[in-house]
């Protein structure tokens, strides 16, 4: 059974319909890599798996929960399904432990020492684990969003969404949070990003979707699609080197 | 016309003095307490609650914004006996203190809870937190951090309105000194000393207040910066 169902999901935000109909289907331990313009709707597609947007119409289904809007459900789902934002949004006020032992004590009701451990587990999947009683704001930018990768893992999670989340980084720290998520996709984690990085899509992504004015325009293994890009948007989007 | 100062008469008195300061620092001690838990519930109903919930919070504050603090405290000592609630003078002036400043509290607060970054209540939902565990553990501390200082202020000026609560003869530090000018007749004395007394306790109550802040919130520089980082992507 596929990890991450999407059947015909339609949003619109007042008048403005954001997705037209999108169905997706991603297999577990699947990276999928969905690219295109700024208001494609792609982050917004992201955003409807989680819940964090509800869709109007269509299907979700992610690791085993069908999405509604019942909070008690959402948050069953949100517990195998992990986010990373673009703005990293750590919790300023805890420290690096503390942001990542939160959401399993309270949400999980996990034992003090067992969340410990899982603590400095995941710190160290990340390569952080020297900064454990620091405060976020003490951290580099590719730092903090590592951290929020770590917080996120945490919950081991079954599915993980990545939003854009090397956009608001310089390059040189943009290259240190990708390699952790290629070790993730590597040790079969089941992945959707959202990204502009078209080289990380190109070699880590096993599928890459074309996202275009609200619809999947184009989709196929990453290989192809960057090789043969078969719709002139495609082409246009790939050629025009700006993302 | 020379003026001559007595301290003496004034000073025999200390004692009462001494028991006026104390009832003060307990009364404010305790309304800050009370009325900051009472400021925290009404600030979480608003969040949390059905909009009408919110809407009885809202005329809850504005009608002890917009009245007298006196009047409030007449309504609690002399109206609540009439419905069977008797109460010392004491009890009386601790409930309005507490009800008054709940009341400007909750404002300054939900201040703070409003400027907080949609994004880091998305982060909490999305770590599978409730809406309540998010208010409680992800808003409210820098939400609290942010406010400090406007909290603080709001604090000393309760403590200083303490005095009112001499009308309905508690002997707090304002009434203390008006059973000490009718024993000496020494009016200027005896409230050159409570002035004195007054300032020092503001002053001292202020920078408790600071030192507080920093242990409570030690990573509140930081807060701003995140926040400006946050919103700058």
């Amino acid at each position: 059974m596929p990890a991450v169902v999407i059947e015909n999901v339609h949003k619109r935000f007042g008048d403005n319909e954001v997705l037209k109909g999108v169905s997706l289907s991603v297999e577990a331990g699947q990276v999928v890599a969905i690219i295109g313009r700024s208001g494609s709707g792609k982050s917004t597609l992201l955003r409807c798996i989680n819940g964090l947007e509800m869709c109007q119409s269509g299907r979700i289904e992610v690791a085993g929960h069908v999405l509604d809007q019942d909070p008690k459900h959402l948050r069953e789902l949100r517990k195998d399904v992990g986010i990373v934002f673009q703005s990293y949004n750590l919790f300023p006020h805890l420290t690096v432990g503390e942001n990542i032992m939160l959401a399993p004590r309270l949400a999980k009701g996990l034992g003090t020492a067992e969340i410990r451990k899982l603590a400095v587990e995941v710190l160290a999947k990340v390569g952080l684990s020297e900064k454990f009683d620091a405060y976020p704001d003490n951290l580099s930018g590719g730092q903090q969003q590592r951290v929020a990768i770590a917080r996120s893992l945490a919950m081991q999670p079954k599915v993980m969404l990545f939003d854009e989340v090397t956009s608001a980084l310089d390059p040189e720290l943009t290259g240190e949070v990708l390699v952790v998520m290629e070790d993730l996709a590597k040790a079969g984690m089941t992945m959707l990003l959202v990204t502009h990085e078209m080289n990380f899509a190109k070699n880590v992504a096993d599928v890459t979707v074309f996202m275009h004015q609200g619809k999947i325009w184009e989709m196929g293994t990453s290989a192809e699609l960057f090789a043969a890009p078969k719709t002139p948007e495609l082409r246009n989007f790939l050629s025009a080197g700006v993302h | 016309m020379k003026l001559v100062l007595n301290f003496t008469p004034v000073w025999a008195e200390l004692e009462l003095i001494l028991d006026g300061i104390m009832l003060t620092i307990g009364l404010s001690a305790a309304a800050i307490v009370l009325g900051s838990a009472l400021a925290v519930l009404l600030v979480g109903l608003k969040s949390l609650a059905p909009r009408w919930v919110g809407l009885l919070v809202d005329a809850y504050v504005e009608l002890m914004r917009n009245t007298p603090f006196l009047i409030q405290l007449f309504m609690i000592f002399f109206g609540l006996p009439l419905l069977g609630l008797k109460m010392s003078g004491a009890t009386a002036g601790l409930l309005a203190m507490t009800m008054n400043l709940g009341a400007y509290a909750t404002e300054i607060i939900r201040a703070g809870v409003d400027a907080t970054h949609k994004s880091q209540i998305e982060a909490g939902l999305s770590l599978a937190l409730t809406r309540l565990q998010v208010f409680r553990y992800v808003v409210l501390n820098p939400a609290f951090a942010k406010v400090w200082p406007a909290l603080s202020s709001q604090f000393v000026l309760m403590m200083l309105a303490s005095s009112i609560c001499s009308f309905i003869s508690v002997s707090e530090l304002s009434g203390a000194a008006a059973i000490i000018e009718s024993r000496t007749f020494r009016s200027f004395e005896t409230y050159i000393v409570v002035t004195l007394v007054y300032l020092a306790l503001a002053l001292a109550l202020k920078s408790s207040l600071l030192l507080l802040g920093k242990r409570l919130f030690p990573n509140a520089s930081g807060l701003e910066r995140l926040d400006v980082k946050a919103g700058s992507v």
